[in-house]
């Protein structure tokens, strides 16, 4: 009995500890901003790895997540007789929910398991260990560089996804379906406000980029410095960051449109 | 030269992504409505506006020509007070241009179709609509119906 509450106290320690030094490194990471923006190649360096290989995983899911809302959505609508409203069922489930939702997590698979992966292998090779004896501060010439591209990839990843989402949208409605494209545009206009759901689809995906990388970067610089560690961490990033996105979005949701 | 492409590639992808915001802004959004010069803003008082809501269609003819911008109750005379904005290219209506509110299908969504009257003056920005059409209640006339037709039995 004794053991197993000790055993409790050791976990939930644990992950107060966890939970308190994520937090310092995150206010490391962003204590570290102003100065990487004066360097900012190096920014530009992981928009690179970080946003750039990216690109290719979100424009092909984008196109086929909008074809499969497209064909879904003619099948219920016409029903209906409503066809026409597929082009503002598209896009506002894309540029509300699946644009930053389905970006995050492709995101997180893509490149949040890679910087952790990245950051863990430089931990368990000492190089940062190394830079530290070379009184250079690492959170600062690795980490935050990488924090910083993660954010502004991020909302531009889920604007191209959205983008293409619902152009794929168009053309299963349009081309396979025979929907009139006047009225899948003019609809979708009239329907879709510029404030209530594309600016605040691209605040949720400024959130999510900041959680997933600051997920990521801190999985990849707490690991185990073993082969093992470092795996085992690049899983706990992709789940923890999965169940952070689909959290946060439902608090978000909850917030942004919940009065409507 | 390592350097030059990554630059070059990385620019690529943060133009694309301008262009995507770009394209939901101006193609797949209203934001055009916002850049829209400001217009003028006339009040309509009606009896019952349904499911109206702000930023519903106002339209003349079929013709969109602005949208609701506020909707308050008035507490004198419990009618419902919906300010409507117009786009100031329409600056031709009469004065006693009437107002009613229509459903646009049978369950779709409902909006303010404007009317032309006779009158030679124009409206003006904070003028007031006095011909106005309530929106119609389905359980009303459902209602009224069955009264009629128990009454005629």
């Amino acid at each position: 009995m004794i053991d197993f509450i000790r055993s409790l106290g050791r976990w939930g320690l644990d992950t107060l500890q966890r939970l308190g030094s994520g937090h310092l490194f995150l206010w490391y990471m962003v204590k570290g901003i102003p100065e990487v923006l004066l360097r900012f190649s190096l920014v530009i360096q992981q928009l690179q790895s970080v946003g750039v290989r990216s690109v290719m995983i979100i424009l092909v899911s984008g196109l086929f997540v909008g074809m499969v809302l497209g064909l879904q959505g003619y099948n219920t609508l016409v029903d209906f007789g409503a066809e026409e409203s597929l082009g503002v069922l598209v896009s506002l489930s894309l540029v509300r929910e699946l644009g930053p939702v389905v970006c995050a997590l492709l995101f997180a698979g893509r490149a949040g398991s890679a910087l952790t992966a990245e950051i863990g292998l430089m931990k368990s090779t000492e190089q940062l260990t190394g830079m530290e004896m070379m009184a250079v501060d690492p959170i600062r010439r690795i980490i935050t560089p990488r924090f910083v591209a993660g954010i502004i990839s991020m909302p531009l990843l889920a604007a191209i996804f959205s983008a293409v989402g619902i152009f794929g949208g168009f053309i299963v409605g349009y081309g396979l379906l025979g929907v009139d494209d006047g009225a899948f545009w003019s609809q979708m206009q009239v329907k879709t406000d510029w404030y209530d759901d594309v600016l605040n689809g691209v605040i949720k995906s400024v959130v999510f980029g900041v959680v997933v990388t600051w997920i990521a970067l801190f999985e990849g610089y707490d690991a185990s410095p073993t082969s093992e560690g470092v795996g085992r961490a690049t899983t706990r990033t992709v789940v923890h960051s999965a169940f952070a996105i689909l959290g946060l979005d439902f608090v978000l949701t909850a917030l942004m449109f919940g009065g409507i | 030269m390592q350097k030059r492409n990554t630059e070059i590639t990385v620019g690529m992808f943060v133009a694309a992504g301008i262009v995507a915001i770009f394209v939901l802004a101006m193609k797949v959004s209203n934001f055009t409505d916002f850049t829209d010069d400001a217009g003028y803003e006339v009040v309509a008082e009606f009896g019952n506006i349904g499911g109206l809501k702000v930023r519903s269609p106002v339209t003349m003819a079929g013709v969109r020509v602005g949208r609701v911008s506020n909707i308050s109750l008035d507490g004198s005379t419990y009618n419902a007070k919906v300010t409507l904005s117009l786009y100031s290219q329409f600056n031709t209506l009469p004065t006693d241009t009437s107002a009613s509110i229509f459903t646009a299908g049978l369950l779709g969504e409902q909006y303010i179709a404007l009317e032309a009257g006779a009158e030679d003056e124009f409206l003006k920005n904070g003028d007031v609509l006095h011909l106005t059409q309530p929106a119609l209640v389905l359980e009303q006339i459902i209602g009224q119906f069955l009264f009629s037709k128990a009454e005629g039995e």
